[in-house]
């Protein structure tokens, strides 16, 4: 069973003139990631989320700590076992109109991936392959081949996105904040296939600002806070009995169709005003000079609350 | 009544022809009122909203009225309406982030809008740091450059600014949709704080998020592909919802609680229509699961309970 684990992962990236000054944008990070399950990865912006996508996906160095696909590092792999890491791990991204050079075709992504990954399949091949990854989908070749990307919606350029990862074998999909950019009606169609191919014995690690659709979608969660996880376990349990005040206001926050914000438990309300406001009063870059990694096995651990459930202590 | 839309037509001019944003669209809102108007991208929300404050030069006045406070607004006349810019009517501009000036300290951004309107800035400026104060910014703001502040900062700088002259009307384009979930429940609470203290009269807060409008909205307006699909209290508008694009649209929205594992949850299939040539008739027909013959002409914009408007057949009867 192929199996991707993030371990004690930290990155730093140099800010500033000439990289003069240091950013810790992701510290001391763990989780793992099976097949079949979608792991969420929840925060705000610069919470280093889709900075542990990005080293996932080997577009950007780990600083310190390691990632590993059964066991090997994916820090050591080069050439042809680097193309193969990328056969088994892709990612989509949230702009679906900036993943395509507007002067090509869209379908043009599916022949980049022929041209670099299956040069030596035939014609008929291909394209039963081709028409099986649209199914899968649920796209109309009729409808999208052979079109710009200006003449098709965001979510049918999205969804050409993943059929373009499920041409490879991928085992694992990076789906940064796939649907933000995409309408209320049809970003829950593209939600819902992240869910088939879950089904279908991909590991997704989902990553959102958007605590609903993590909720909706995945079968663990991370929270994570200035580059640092400060709850993470089940998403049932994670949800349903926070432990961290952070996660808490989260919660909170997240306006609901239901019920209002002023019906909030006033204990609860003066905490994530007081929350609110040591957020507010933060600059961003704040952080920037010498940044200080966590020494080994230093600072703050999480904490076991209940099976499967982890939380930093406050 | 403090705003009174009638049947308010704005078309783009574009090379392959016109596109109707806007097609005929008839709408109050009381005093005090926040009325939030909600839709897809492409359904005319935020063009209702800059046709109510300036016409960018892509805009085209075909018909209607606009009257605020017992006055007819000269919407289509951009140097007519200087008179109440600011002063009655204004505006949060989606991006709050590239609204300011980043060559120019806050402080000195604002004394110069100021002063366009004629207003001296040594007057307006103590209430301008009360107002800050308000929504939580120090004084420090005003000596700083905008590239200092982070984006809900910025929000909110830009919120203070355009409501210092008290305008009558405030819209609120996507303010919050680029902020993360607690700076966007601080920036939206702010709004209605600026209301409660009689900063403005009243609100059109343009979002594409009904969950929000629930939150701080008096009434909800749904508009689908330039017209007007549903319009009632928000309480009516997300629990008993009549329009078959809003039932849609509001049983698609996942909320914290809900579980794939548990319960599919089902968006809608299809893709609104190009505005170029729009259908005859209803223009949510091709979507509908209700549709039927009596769709191929345009349903009215009927009450069909007290404050509770719907533009279907199938509720009209």
């Amino acid at each position: 069973m192929p199996h991707l684990k993030v371990d004690r992962v930290s990155k730093v990236y140099k800010v500033g003139a000439f990289g003069g000054k240091e950013l810790l944008a992701v510290r001391d990070v763990s989780f793992e990631v099976q097949p079949g399950e979608v792991v969420s990865l929840i925060g705000e912006s610069g919470s280093g989320k889709s900075t542990i996508g990005r080293m996932i996906l080997r577009l950007l160095p780990v600083t310190r700590g390691a990632i590993t696909v059964d066991g090997v590092d994916i820090a050591q792999l080069k050439h042809k076992k680097l193309k193969g890491y990328w056969r088994t791990t892709q990612g989509v991204f949230q702009d679906p109109f900036s993943s395509y050079n507007p002067i090509f075709k869209a379908d043009r992504i599916f022949r980049l991936v022929r041209e670099s990954y299956f040069s030596s399949v035939g014609s008929a091949e291909w394209k039963s392959k081709l028409a099986a990854s649209l199914e899968a989908v649920s796209l109309d070749p009729g409808q999208v081949l052979n079109k710009y990307p200006h003449q098709l919606s965001g979510g049918q350029l999205q969804r050409l996105l993943i059929a373009r990862a499920l041409l490879l074998d991928i085992e694992f999909l990076v789906a940064d904040e796939v649907i933000s950019m995409l309408d209320a009606s049809t970003r829950i169609d593209v939600l819902n296939l992240l869910g088939d191919l879950k089904a279908r014995g991909l590991g997704i690690v989902f990553i959102t600002h958007d605590l609903s659709l993590g909720n909706y979608i995945s079968e663990k969660t991370v929270i994570l806070r200035r580059g640092a996880v400060v709850e993470m376990g089940a998403t049932d349990k994670v949800f349903g009995n926070p432990q961290h005040p952070y996660t808490k206001m989260l919660l909170a926050s997240v306006p609901q169709l239901h019920s209002k914000w002023e019906e909030l438990d006033p204990q609860l309300k003066a905490q994530i005003t007081e929350l609110a406001g040591s957020q507010a009063a933060d600059r961003p870059y704040a952080e920037a000079g010498r940044a200080v990694l966590p020494a080994d096995r230093d600072g703050a651990e999480l904490v076991e609350v209940e099976h499967d459930h982890l939380a930093a202590p406050v | 009544m403090s705003l009174l839309v009638d049947d308010l037509k704005v078309y783009y001019r574009t090379l392959a022809g016109d596109v109707r944003a806007l097609d005929g669209v008839t709408f109050a809102v009381g005093d005090g009122e926040i009325m939030g108007l909600a839709g897809e991208s492409g359904c005319g929300k935020s063009t209702l909203g800059n046709s109510l404050i300036r016409f960018d030069t892509r805009m085209r006045y075909i018909g209607g009225h606009v009257t605020l406070d017992g006055t007819e607004l000269p919407i289509w006349d951009t140097a007519g309406m200087d008179a109440y810019r600011f002063d009655h009517v204004s505006i949060v501009p989606q991006y709050a982030m590239s609204a300011l000036n980043p060559t120019r300290k806050i402080g000195a951004m604002t004394a110069d809008l100021l002063r366009a309107r004629g207003v001296s800035a040594k007057k307006a400026f103590p209430e301008l740091r009360r107002r800050l104060d308000l929504v939580g910014l120090s004084d420090d703001v005003l000596d700083m450059f905008p590239l200092e502040l982070s984006g809900g900062m910025k929000q909110r700088t830009v919120m203070v600014i355009s409501t210092l002259l008290n305008p009558s009307l405030l819209i609120a384009d996507e303010i919050t949709s680029a902020l993360d979930v607690s700076t966007q429940k601080a920036v939206s609470e702010t709004l209605v704080g600026f209301r409660d203290r009689g900063f403005v009269k009243s609100l059109i807060v343009i979002t594409h998020d009904l969950a929000i409008l629930y939150q701080i909205a008096d009434t909800i307006l749904v508009m689908y592909a330039g017209r007007l699909a549903e319009k009632a209290s928000g309480e009516t508008i997300i629990s008993s919802p009549r329009h078959p694009y809003t039932r849609l649209l509001i049983s698609s929205l996942p909320e914290v609680g809900i579980r794939y594992s548990e319960k599919k949850l089902v968006g809608i299939p299809g893709t609104p229509p190009g505005l170029l040539d729009p259908p005859q008739g209803c223009r949510f027909r091709d979507r509908c699961p209700l549709a039927s013959k009596k769709c191929l002409e345009a349903p009215p914009f009927v009450e069909v309970e007290d404050g509770h408007h719907v533009a279907c057949w199938e509720e009209a009867a």
